[in-house]
């Protein structure tokens, strides 16, 4: 890579690609075919393991990285979603975990490479997903105790860490932790990743991105988007957003509120408006585009993509979308 | 470019010049409350988070937790206290400022805040090595720090010292470390003055110069302090103190201190501090004067300490009149309401115009807020209680008045009349009474005439009232032809007035097919109290109702035709067909335990403790209106904090009920030899007495290949199987009582802890079923004596064997209550009644029958056809016509 990703952030708004799960579903992969050859004895069911798929259906993982940068998209995120021994635990997996992301990651950066190589004006990034885990480290799961905690602070911390590592070596260019609805949670592999940069003495660009549940404007942990921003400042970013649980409109007030205030760039990659009654996400690209348009208008963003529910036709119509536009002004700390 | 410090709770905190000056609260500390501490020593967690709670309601920006105490496990508390804090939004939306000497401490409490915290504190004493590991972690879980004014030689006493070890403090974060400088505070050591001591003199000048100079010198960073210490000296001695912690305040801050734990209680306003004490307090602060100990001193003989505690915010109290009665409405505040409503009366020409003017206004809100979904039903019904207890202390005074004036002007006006009744044989009123409560609060008139009403006593009441809506409830299935009947005899006496239909076993169909068909005006099925409000609303509004009306029918016509063509699409077998493709057990081979114990056993007094346990909360929520499974609809994100709100004061009241024994729960129970006979019965021998049958029914809907159409009866080994075989039946009731109390509360105006009761009530009810049905397994019959389930394997009824309750699902027909109480001999024995319409009463009572087979499980009936009706009314001989009205809502058509 010529130049670095932080540079060309501030030429131009760079574009995310869409979901990974949509995608998957469209395969309609059985049981069967989750478990590939190698895990057909396996003891418990496989089936929704999507993080599995990079190593039973490997063509198949490539094939939606490659749709989403013929798409336009400039970062593709790993299928490692829930790569960590405890979100791989309901799986029996946790020995792969390093294995699941090494190889990921290896696979989308090697489609990442064939398209610049293609376009090298044009260069492709691939972001290493990590996602929040199955667990909340600041709220019990058990209401008559308040106080108990189904996972610490360093049970979160060491997963991450190996789940970091495994990204880096497999050669990820980014670090995205993504779908924040537990601050600490977050917390916790921020602290993993600056314990691997520190023991590796290197450094990598971190994005992260949040997820705020409901209208009220707040984190499943209760925190609203200043607070959220505000507890994890402390850590040199690429980029801070929201992603998830949210239509595009939905989020523009908090976009907005990142915006004013980070001294980072600015993220979105929201679903596809929200779930209709079956659970599925409809709104169209020209609808999720059209929404899209109000960020970009309003000058809010850096990174944008899209979460649940988006398929490459979204992406491609967001991406058409972002190339008009000029990138937020990050207002870096002018010391 | 300007640099703040940034904390957050679940809230942002961003210290700027605008913020002035932040206060820390400090009562959790452990070594600044001895409250705090011996409720930690003694584990009181709940106590101790009261005064946490009660801190941020007083104001304080931040709260400073202590656990540092040789009796306490530090570590260990400090992460059960702020996990608590962390599950109490109110007290978690502010930063935590987590202080121990000790670093294992913070660092434990650090892991498990999200929010960024303020540690507590670090210091070169234990050398520059030790401050830079520290520093670092502070650094990397992300929070500001106070770094105390001491190093390896001691801690700062005078100016110079101050400002050397700060500058060298600050040196070391912000370069070696590189730490934020706006992360940083410092505490520069507040030390008491007039003390009698010449070298404590300058205490209080000192710390306020050092300050002065960190924030000229150290960009960015903060200075805070302990005020209460500069006062030590003067304890016992409020008065003097209050108004010295104001003086040092008043010029540290304006040195440019701009955080600090103060007691809000011990300060007193400095423009309130008389002349001559003022005068003498800052000569001390400032050292003005030689002898300006001494003359404080000799002043501080004269002055009284003023008391001034403050508790939570009731500046609320300050506002105009009816800004505070519509704040207690929408909040929910009895405390003050009778003292309010008594001074609107005293302005007010009439009483009546209280209730039109004051309370309507206030209920307005209140319906407004509740109809955009700002506002949940139990916060409407504690709402409505304090509109009752308002009405209740203005009408004597409004009949004092009619005696007066006997020619008033006409009645009160009021939206509307709304007559409601749960209908005759069904007790249950839980639903029907919210509705009640929420359409009360949206000015209509009710008239409730209770549970098990008679049709004619309803529409006689409906004219004689001259009422403009009826609306029916019921839960039980024979309740669904009661109201057939209603709406039929409401035709036939030419009504008018619209006709509610709700209850948990109403549906819009069967008001679309059965009921509105029944009668010629308006017919409504609401399903959810909110709902009422708005139908109600467009029934008896002048200009649009007919047209709402004639929409309404148009809809219930359609919605009746497409039902109807979507009924007429299912098959179904006769019964025979039926019986031949009936659940096929291996009775050669199947499991079959013989009870410990054969006959009946009687509960006469069951602890109530013991059921808590059992307690399946999620239906308690439904019966509020609040929808969602317990436990994640506490954290719900809609109706979690109301969800929260309602579970603590249903726990409030458990513990109430459970201390006063408020409710008695009684039980029966018969295990017996069963055969099934005739394919579809079941029967039981009990000793000494003729052989009694349960008739059950069979599924009929026509089944994909394979899947069998069962009866009750196929969980039965058939007499022809030459196997002895069993069951049970079993009645439970945790109502005694329940009517008793509701009325207590009734009459106390208090509907919300009306139906409270008997929404606990219930679910003791459910509980006690659960857990006898546990001990049946475990204990009596015995053929699950190893079993371990928890509550919630338990609501999923992964246990072996079922207990299904005649009226529900598997066997909705109610008649075989009567089966039931004849072989149980229920009422003699524990006092449970059958109504006519075959309710239990009390209504908080269960009953049905225990099948242990492992292959037996929950299934639902269905809709029959007309063969098995004739048939079932052969076997029970009975009437046709009765055994039809019986299972009429399972007849399909």
């Amino acid at each position: 890579m010529e130049k670095n990703i932080s540079e060309i952030l501030k030429e131009r708004i760079l574009v995310l690609d869409g979901a990974m799960g949509t995608m998957i579903q469209r395969h309609k992969f059985t049981e069967e075919d989750y478990r590939g050859e190698r895990f057909k004895d396996w003891g418990q069911p496989l089936q929704g393991n999507n993080d599995l798929l990079s190593l039973t259906q490997p063509e198949a993982i490539k094939e939606i990285h490659s749709l989403y940068f013929e798409a336009g998209a400039d970062i593709a995120e790993t299928n490692t979603f829930s790569g960590t021994t405890i979100a791989m635990e309901d799986y029996g997996m946790q020995d792969l975990v390093y294995e699941l992301n090494y190889e990921s990651a290896k696979i989308a950066k090697e489609v990442a490479n064939a398209f610049t190589k293609a376009n090298p004006d044009k260069p492709r990034f691939v972001a290493g997903s990590i996602g929040p885990t199955n667990r909340t480290a600041s709220m019990s799961p058990d209401v008559n105790d308040p106080g108990y905690r189904a996972v610490t602070f360093d049970d979160l911390r060491i997963a991450y860490k190996q789940q970091t590592e495994a990204l880096i070596d497999g050669g990820v260019d980014i670090l995205l932790v993504e779908t924040v609805f537990d601050t600490l949670n977050a917390k916790a592999a921020l602290f993993a990743i600056e314990e691997v940069k520190e023991e590796r003495g290197l450094d990598i660009p971190i994005m992260v991105s949040g997820t705020i549940t409901d209208a009220s404007g707040r984190t499943l942990s209760g925190q609203t988007a200043e607070a959220f921003l505000v507890s994890i400042s402390h850590i040199p970013m690429l980029t801070i957003g929201f992603n998830c649980a949210l239509g595009a409109n939905q989020l523009t007030p908090h976009l907005e509120v990142l915006a004013k205030k980070a001294p980072f760039g600015v993220s979105a990659h929201p679903n596809a408006g929200l779930p209709n009654a079956f659970g599925e996400y409809d709104e169209s690209p020209q609808q999720m585009a059209e929404q899209i348009k109000e960020f970009l208008e309003k000058n809010l963003i850096n990174i944008i993509g899209g979460c649940c529910g988006t398929t490459p036709e979204h992406i491609k119509a967001i991406a058409d979308l972002a190339k008009v536009y000029k990138p937020r002004c990050v207002i870096t700390e002018a010391v | 470019m300007k640099k703040y410090l940034q904390l957050s709770g679940l809230e942002p905190m961003i210290v700027t010049e605008d913020t002035n000056f932040i206060n820390v609260g400090e009562r959790t500390n452990v070594a600044g409350s001895r409250k705090f501490l011996r409720l930690v020593k003694e584990e009181k967690f709940d106590e101790a988070l009261e005064i946490a709670r009660h801190q941020v309601e007083g104001g304080a920006q931040v709260i400073d937790i202590n656990m540092d105490d040789g009796l306490i496990d530090g570590k260990e508390a400090m992460v059960r206290f702020l996990n608590l804090i962390m599950a109490e939004p109110d007290i978690a939306r502010v930063p935590i400022m987590i202080d121990s000497s000790k670093w294992d401490i913070i660092e434990a409490g650090l892991q498990v805040v999200q929010g960024k915290c303020v540690v507590n504190s670090i210091s070169l004493k234990e050398g520059e090595e030790e401050f830079v590991k520290h520093a670092k972690l502070v650094k990397r879980y992300g929070a500001a720090v106070i770094v105390m004014a001491f190093d390896e030689v001691g801690q700062a006493d005078n100016y110079d010292r101050r400002i050397e070890i700060s500058q060298r403090s600050y040196d070391i974060l912000v370069h070696q470390v590189g730490l934020a400088p706006e992360d940083i505070i410092f505490d520069l050591n507040i030390f008491p003055v007039a003390t009698g001591m010449e070298e404590h003199r300058l205490n209080a000048i000192d710390f306020i110069k050092a300050t002065r100079w960190v924030r000229e010198n150290l960009p960015h960073a903060s200075v805070s302090g302990g005020v209460s210490n500069v006062s030590f000296s003067f304890r016992g001695n409020d008065g003097v103190r209050e108004a010295m912690h104001s003086v040092f305040l008043y010029h540290a801050i304006k040195a440019g201190m701009n955080m600090g734990i103060v007691n809000p209680a011990m300060l007193e306003v400095y423009d309130d501090i008389p002349k001559d004490l003022l005068e003498r307090v800052e000569d001390v602060i400032l050292d003005r004067r030689d002898d300006a100990t001494e003359r404080l001193l000799d002043f501080a003989e004269t002055v009284k300490s003023g008391k001034k505690e403050q508790g939570a915010d009731l500046s609320w109290r300050e506002e105009p009149l009816q800004d505070r009665i519509t704040r207690a409405l929408v909040k929910g505040i009895d405390a003050f309401i009778v003292e309010d409503v008594e001074e609107a009366r005293l302005a007010a020409d009439k009483p009546i115009e209280v209730i039109e003017g004051n309370l309507m206004t206030g209920m307005n809100v209140v319906g407004d807020l509740f109809g955009s979904g700002k506002m949940f039903l139990p916060q409407v019904v504690k709402s409505a209680r304090v509109m009752k207890r308002a009405v209740a202390h203005l009408l004597p005074y409004i009949e004092e008045e009619k005696l007066k004036n006997p020619k008033i002007e006409g009645e009160s006006e009021n939206a509307g009349k709304i007559l409601m009744a749960t209908v005759k044989g069904d007790v249950h009123d839980i639903g029907k009474n919210i509705v009640s409560v929420v359409l009360g609060c949206n000015n209509y008139e009710i008239v409730d005439l209770g549970v098990m009403v008679p049709p004619e006593k309803i529409l006689q009441t409906a004219i004689d009232e001259n009422v403009d809506v009826i609306g029916l409830s019921g839960l039980i299935t024979p309740s669904l032809d009661e109201m057939v009947y209603l709406a039929k005899e409401m035709e036939r006496k030419g009504f008018k007035i619209p006709l509610l239909i709700g209850g948990a076993t109403t549906s819009k169909a069967h008001t679309a097919v059965k009921i509105d068909t029944q009668y010629n005006n308006a017919v409504v099925h609401v399903n959810d109290a909110s709902r009422a409000v708005t139908v109600v609303g467009d029934l008896l509004n002048d200009k649009s109702n007919k047209k709402y009306v004639e929409d309404i029918k148009i809809d219930y016509d359609k919605f009746r035709t497409q039902f109807l063509k979507r009924t007429k699409v299912k098959e179904y077998l006769s019964i025979d067909e039926a019986r031949k493709n009936k659940y096929q057990i291996d009775w050669d081979t199947s499991e079959i335990v013989k009870p410990k114990q054969l006959g009946i056993q009687v509960v006469q007094n069951q602890e109530l403790e013991e059921l808590v346990p059992y307690i399946d909360w999620s239906p308690f929520f439904r019966s509020w209106d609040l929808h969602g499974k317990y436990p994640e609809i506490l954290t719900d994100d809609v109706v979690g904090e109301q969800a929260q709100e309602l579970f603590a004061d249903a726990q409030e009241m458990l513990q109430q009920l459970l201390a006063e024994k408020w409710l008695t729960a009684k039980a029966i129970f018969g295990l017996f030899e069963a055969n099934t006979v005739d394919e579809d019965d079941i029967e039981i021998k009990i000793e000494g007495k003729e052989a009694v049958r349960f008739r059950t029914l069979r599924q009929q809907l026509k089944k994909h290949a394979g899947k069998p159409n069962f009866a009750l009866s196929d969980f039965i080994a058939p007499t022809t199987s030459g196997r002895k075989d069993y069951m049970g039946s079993f009645c439970v009731s945790t109502g005694f009582g329940t009517k008793e109390k509701a009325e207590e509360f009734e009459a106390d105006h208090d509907d919300y802890n009306s139906i409270m009761i008997k929404a606990l009530a219930d679910r003791f009810a459910e509980a006690f079923a659960e857990y006898l049905h546990a001990k049946v397994r475990k204990e009596a019959w015995g053929y699950s004596s190893d079993e371990q389930l928890t509550n919630k394997e338990l609501i999923k009824e992964e246990y072996k064997g079922i207990r299904p309750a005649p009226g529900y699902p598997a066997c909705p027909d109610h008649l075989e209550k009567l089966t039931i109480w004849e072989v149980l001999q229920v009422k003699e024995r524990i006092g449970v009644e059958l109504t006519e319409g075959l309710a239990m009463w009390p209504a908080a009572s269960v009953s049905g029958y225990y099948f242990a087979n492992p292959e037996a499980r929950y299934f639902g009936l269905g809709k029959i056809k007309e063969d098995q009706v004739v048939d079932f009314a052969k076997r029970k001989n009975i009437d046709l016509e009765y055994a039809k009205k019986w299972l009429n809502p399972n007849l399909s058509e």
